[in-house]
């Protein structure tokens, strides 16, 4: 856990413990959470940073919140069950953190009206059902520029997880922030096809490693690829979680999920009876994408990476600022533009100069 | 030294007993587990056996989920008679979902009452079709049919991954890897209203009692019983062994592509690039502890249902972890073997005894 994350958690804490006093009795009635997960909680990414949330919902709110969670529930047929069974035993805040539980959600939500629904990654809402998710490619921009500093091949292996937009406008942002600095960068793109499975995140990364990369990205949640990097002696970013603990030579910075905050404020209006169903979609500037410390990289990156993280929190620069051009050469983004949300939502077309073609 | 000696002549009743021993004995270790878990085991147990059935909702979830592990367990049950070992039935019922939901795409305007009769059939030949290749390997090449039911079924999931980032992807899903949703002409009804129980658990038990009644009644199911049990005996009568390989091929693929067409007519509603956790692996245990009988396997499905829906309750009210319900899986299955091992066998401590001696 890193000094940021301790001072907004306890920033959380006192500011729920004042909020409490103020109230005194009036409270309505006591948040009962349940969270679903797609992964195991141990995968070290993306279930293990929703797990850390709903710990911190438990340590902001103290004794007027119980949670629970399901974990590893595939995105099938199985998914409603337990979305429902959640409803079933008194849960009024349920979270669904993975987009093939976007269908169940609402199916569920449906006939369980005074339960209040958050469900990540989604576009589908209804009245007691919220969509979050963060804006993870202005992090990828930033490591982008890193790894345009890095390098010494020029070549970036990639590991994808599916072709889907989140991860498209990824490797865009990312492969904008490296040519920022060098537009000699080439990159090389394996698609897993997994969110989660160590043995396949790991053989693409050493297929990846074999065609001359010396940076590894990934956007799977394992810490598998990172740790292929650093026993192939290369550079890589960790994804989701900090994960340099499993890779302390080779993770220079991770783009780390913070849910901490949009959780415990979700659970405080539900608390509070202010619950209404949103879309939230924060970036570097709200907290929930942050970046791991800057590290193994001379000085100079270093600086000129915070400088960029800073640019980015304070609007100065969009990553996907115009003029953007497709593959195929047609203006996307007009200069002086910057991509509007729907346009980055259902990103499905590479940026020029990606020599890859998108899985159709 | 220990030995396993065959016994000369073991206990019909204990062939029988044995899954209710390993059971009993799965409960007991499992409460042990448990209550190092500094949990109570027998809240623990209540939690995971009883509470999952202990409402209406609850008992439609377990017939939801028991459905696709009977309709494929009855299906390789043929083939585990006969010594045909289907191990791909999980890439049959993924090819059974590809062909039926194709259908269903491909007519997705249709509100025909047709359809979904056709997207049956479609899905029962992509299944069959799947388990021909491996028929026709084994009986053409003597290719093991272990082998390449095995590894057709990765060929199933990656298609069928390819089919929902591509050429079947929802054109208005954001690019999302999954197919439009099935037309209602599409989708199985529900015959309990409420529940999620579909046509397809109405089938599961049409499956059990026609393949009781195959078994026990018909030549085919005799022929199948002898040819397991006395393959010398069988040529010397004249079955072909062949005919077994395909026929029970055909058959599980058939079933397997049925169970894989009701999930995704069923509770799923489109095609995805995940569309079962495992049922046709899951179904090999189901086969087996059901004794390779009909019946038996109706019961079987139902329990190992249950390990499913217990282990996410247990998640949800004691916060175990989900491996807890692969764990007792695990010694569900030992135990079970273990019982059949000394149900054939008896232990014998010390070196053998020779030949001459024996009484």
């Amino acid at each position: 856990m890193n000094a940021n994350l301790v001072k907004r958690t306890l920033a959380a804490v006192v500011a729920t413990g004042a909020l409490a006093f103020g109230m005194g009795a009036a409270q309505a009635e006591d948040v009962k959470a349940g969270f679903v997960y797609v992964g195991p909680i141990g995968d070290h990414g993306w279930s293990y940073r929703h797990d850390i949330g709903r710990q911190a919902i438990e340590a902001a709110l103290g004794d007027k919140v119980t949670t629970s969670y399901v974990e590893s529930v595939p995105e099938g047929a199985d998914a409603e069950r337990v979305i429902r069974q959640l409803a079933q035993t008194g849960h009024n805040l349920i979270f669904t953190t993975s987009f093939g539980f976007m269908n169940p959600t609402l199916k569920v939500a449906k006939q369980f009206p005074n339960v209040k629904f958050e469900h990540a990654t989604g576009f589908k809402r209804d009245a007691n059902v919220s969509t979050y998710a963060a804006r993870f490619y202005e992090g990828r921009y930033v490591a982008g520029v890193i790894a345009g500093k890095m390098t010494k091949s020029n070549i970036v292996g990639y590991v994808g997880s599916f072709p889907i937009p989140e991860v498209v406008r990824g490797i865009n942002s990312f492969m904008l922030g490296a040519w920022s600095v060098n537009p000699d960068v080439k990159v090389k793109i394996v698609w897993a096809n997994t969110w989660y499975d160590p043995g396949k995140e790991g053989d693409a990364a050493k297929a990846l490693i074999d065609q001359g990369a010396d940076i590894m990205v990934q956007h799977t949640d394992s810490p598998a690829p990172l740790q292929v990097a650093e026993n192939r002696g290369i550079v890589g970013f960790g994804q989701a979680s900090d994960m340099i603990k499993f890779a302390p030579k080779a993770q220079l910075t991770a783009i780390v999920d913070h849910w901490d905050e949009y959780y415990v404020s979700r659970a405080k209006a539900v608390l509070d009876g202010t619950w209404e169903s949103t879309d939230t979609w924060g970036g570097i500037a709200s907290g929930m994408v942050d970046l791991a410390p800057y590290t193994n990289m001379p000085d100079d990156v270093k600086a000129l990476a915070e400088e960029t993280e800073a640019k980015i929190a304070s609007g100065e620069l969009h990553p996907f600022a115009g003029p953007i051009y497709d593959q195929a050469g047609e203006l996307r983004i007009k200069e002086g533009e910057d991509a509007p949300d729907g346009m980055l939502l259902g990103m499905d077309w590479y940026i020029k100069g990606i020599d890859a073609e998108l899985p159709k | 030294m220990i030995r396993l000696e065959p016994r000369r002549q073991h206990s019909q009743a204990m062939v029988y007993l044995s899954p209710v021993l390993a059971i009993l004995m799965t409960l007991f270790v499992g409460g042990i587990i448990f209550s190092f878990m500094g949990k109570n085991p027998f809240d623990a147990l209540y939690t995971f056996f009883i509470l999952p059935i202990s409402n209406s909702y609850g008992i439609s979830e377990l017939f939801v989920k028991a459905t696709p592990l009977v309709i494929i367990a009855v299906g390789l049950s043929m083939g585990f008679r006969a010594n045909v070992w289907n191990i791909g039935a999980e890439g049959q019922l993924t090819m059974g979902a590809i062909f039926g939901g194709g259908l269903a795409l491909y007519f997705h305007d249709s509100e025909s009452m047709f359809l979904l009769p056709a997207m049956f059939v479609f899905g029962a030949i992509g299944g069959a079709f799947w388990g021909a290749i491996p028929a026709l390997l084994r009986t053409k090449f003597n290719a093991n049919e272990i082998l390449t039911s095995l590894m057709l079924t990765y060929v199933a999931t990656l298609f069928l991954s390819y089919l929902v980032h591509g050429p079947w992807r929802n054109p208005e899903g954001f690019n999302f890897p999954e197919s439009r949703p099935f037309p209602d002409a599409g989708l199985l009804p529900i015959i309990y209203d409420g529940t999620r129980v579909h046509l397809g658990t109405a089938f599961a038990v049409f499956v059990v009692i026609a393949g009781w009644i195959l078994l026990s009644k018909s030549v085919i199911g005799f022929q199948l019983r002898v040819v397991g049990k006395a393959p010398q005996a069988a040529r010397h009568v004249g079955f072909r062994q062949k005919r077994m390989v395909w026929f029970t091929l055909l058959l599980g693929g058939g079933l397997a592509g049925l169970a894989g067409l009701f999930e995704v007519a069923g509770p799923i509603g489109q095609l995805q690039s995940q569309i079962s956790p495992g049922y046709g692996f899951t179904a090999i245990i189901v086969a087996f502890l059901g004794r390779l009988h009909p019946l038996g396997i109706l019961f079987g499905g139902l329990i190992m249902a249950l390990t499913y829906l217990g282990g996410e309750l247990a998640q949800i009210t004691l916060g175990l972890p989900n491996a807890v319900t692969g764990l007792f899986q695990g010694i569900l299955l030992f135990f079970l073997l273990a019982c059949d091992v000394l149900t054939k066998y008896r232990v014998r401590f010390g070196t053998p005894v020779a030949k001459g001696e024996a009484i």
